[in-house]
């Protein structure tokens, strides 16, 4: 570099430095009303839910609960079949698809990671199908097939939808987790004369669980929030999951139009596992986000 | 790589999946293709009638309101979501405790449930009980509340899109960030001894180089935008007259409340055809970043 240029260059770069404090403030000043604005709706939400049955039904509405009370946590507890049942519905359903993702990608990554298979790329391009074909454009052959399983109505059938639905995903997490396990360890189990199940339960086993986690958290999640399916194949009450009693509730309930305080703590309880879980497991989220989000 | 075992061991690790998506992904995808070419109801026996399912669509004036909406709707949201999460990565894009925290909070609204964050705006949004009004008067922006959802589809959508931005707009941030993190730091620092501003930077070295996730990012928001369905069916209903009734709403709405499977079936067939194209031009961008 020339004297002359080294000379230019430090001009700006002063400016910058002068800039740069007031430059600063900005920034957080933009950093702090971004998260407010982002936040506001959620804390509205739960401000919501903790009014009284009068308050959250007023006109104009409140911006800060005058006093607190449970009443519409209440009233959701008692509505229709009972929070219980349908809490329990998307807790199972949840579970069923977690349960349903790992046995059929733990070995289906090891598989594709670990072995010679003929025609496999062809295969793992079939495996992702779900990538290619949406869902939702399946749901009606869906139906129609879980009418004649006798799967409608069912837990189990709606978790097979959901797993169909992450099923590329997780298969495309697992394999490359398995890529990941060094060879070196295998090939000393097989040594010393481990058969290859084991050397996936004793050597590859512990070497995927944080994969195994991603998948499940990503599987929880999609289960959880899970509308569409769920309306098409859940048509009796006592099998609705939360998004669809809430998605229910929002026209007709027992204190005659909308009752929204009960709709807010509905909200606030759909989202509380799912904030929970994320922020818990955000290592494993990230992972699986960031390697599996756009691909 | 087991090389002294049978090559058909490994083909039994993936059999479990393979007959899962054989069952519930091929079988279905084969069947809509045959329900297409059927009138079909659960009811009625069911009639062969050729390409008779497409040509109803065609000549059905709901399927275009919907997919010109769908395709609108894409059109406005995609680039407001790109930008601003451009704009929110670049402002929180350095690892320091403030902006890290900003970027939780503006990821935070992709995890929760879209009917959750749906039903949480149509109660925003209300007429009477909606905060939004309520702000709005007492600012002096408005002088009585605006009926926001049912009566005015462009306004029912606008409504829609800035939920749905609250709700996702984290998404490409954080792929943005990743992104703008992965870029080789002297580069920009040479630009910046040149004498190069900031905003030239970004336009002649950090759009460029993080160009792919931009694309990538863009798509998936596309395949997203065009699937559309749960803030359609609890904000707007498809109100007022379907107007607003996404392309997915409407293969909901034939499929199931009216029982027309085979006509649900052509329709979803054709919406699959538009997400293969999108779903293509992906799996080849992700696969160039590969090798």
């Amino acid at each position: 570099m020339t004297r002359a240029y080294a000379h230019e260059a430090a001009e700006p770069r002063l400016a910058a430095g002068l800039l740069k404090g007031r430059l600063k403030y900005l920034i957080s000043a933009a950093c702090v009303a971004m998260s407010t604005v982002m936040l506001l709706p959620l804390v509205a939400s739960v401000l919501a839910s903790l009014k009284s049955t009068q308050e959250a039904a007023a006109v104009p509405p409140t911006y800060f609960p005058h006093a607190l009370s449970l009443d519409s946590y209440e009233r959701l507890w008692n509505y229709q079949a009972g929070l219980p049942t349908y809490f329990s519905n998307s807790f199972g359903a949840a579970l069923l698809t977690i349960l349903f993702c790992l046995v059929l990608t733990v070995p289906a990554g090891y598989g594709l990671a670990k072995f010679r298979i003929a025609g496999k790329e062809v295969l793992f391009v079939f495996l992702l199908l779900g990538l290619i074909v949406p869902y939702q454009a399946l749901l009606t052959p869906l139906f129609f097939l879980f009418v004649q399983l006798n799967l409608h109505n069912s837990l189990v059938g709606l978790a097979i939808i959901h797993t169909a639905i992450q099923l590329p995903f997780s298969i495309y997490v697992m394999r490359n987790a398995f890529e990941a396990v060094p060879r070196e360890l295998e090939e000393a189990a097989i040594m010393d004369g481990c058969n290859s199940f084991q050397v996936l339960t004793q050597i590859c086993l512990p070497a995927v669980v944080p994969a195994m986690i991603t998948v499940s958290l990503f599987a929880f999640i999609t289960s959880w929030n899970e509308l569409l399916a769920a309306l098409v194949i859940m048509n009796k009450d006592s099998s609705f999951t939360l998004p669809l009693i809430l998605a229910a509730a929002r026209q007709q309930t027992s204190i005659g139009g909308t009752d929204w305080g009960m709709l807010q703590a509905g909200i606030t309880i759909s989202i509380i596992p799912c904030m929970a879980f994320y922020l818990l497991l955000q290592k494993y989220y990230m992972a699986g986000f960031l390697n599996g989000a756009v691909k | 790589m087991h090389t002294g075992t049978s090559r058909y061991v490994g083909l039994l690790y993936i059999a479990p999946a393979l007959a899962f998506v054989l069952v519930f992904t091929a079988y279905p995808l084969a069947q809509m293709v045959w329900m297409s070419l059927h009138n079909w109801s659960l009811i009625a026996a069911k009639k062969y009638v050729g390409a008779g399912n497409f040509i109803k669509a065609w000549n059905d004036p709901q399927f275009w309101t919907s997919l010109e909406f769908t395709l609108k709707y894409t059109a406005l949201i995609t680039p407001i979501l790109m930008i601003l999460g451009y704009l929110i990565a670049l402002l929180t894009v350095e690892n320091r405790p403030l902006r890290q925290f900003t970027r939780g909070v503006v990821f935070a609204p992709v995890v929760i449930g879209l009917g959750a964050s749906s039903l949480l705006w149509y109660w925003l949004f209300s007429y009477d009980f909606g905060l939004i009004n309520r702000i709005l008067m007492d600012v002096g922006l408005i002088a009585k509340p605006v009926v926001w959802f049912g009566a005015d589809a462009d306004l029912s959508m606008w409504a829609v899109i800035v939920s749905i931005v609250w709700k996702v707009v984290g998404f490409g941030t954080i792929l943005f960030v990743a992104a703008i993190h992965a870029v080789p730091s002297d580069i920009g620092e040479a630009a910046m001894v040149d004498g190069a501003s900031y905003w030239q930077r970004v336009r002649l070295i950090t759009l460029p180089l993080t160009a792919k996730t931009i694309l990538l990012v863009t798509l998936v928001s596309v395949i997203g935008s065009l699937l559309a369905f749960d803030q359609f069916y609890i904000m707007t209903a498809g109100q007022p007259r379907n107007m607003t009734a996404t392309s997915v709403f409407l293969i909901y709405l034939n499929s199931f409340p009216y029982l027309k499977l085979g006509y649900g079936a052509a329709l979803s067939l054709i919406l699959a055809g538009i997400i293969l194209v999108c779903t293509m031009l992906q799996m080849l961008l992700s696969r160039r970043s590969h090798a």
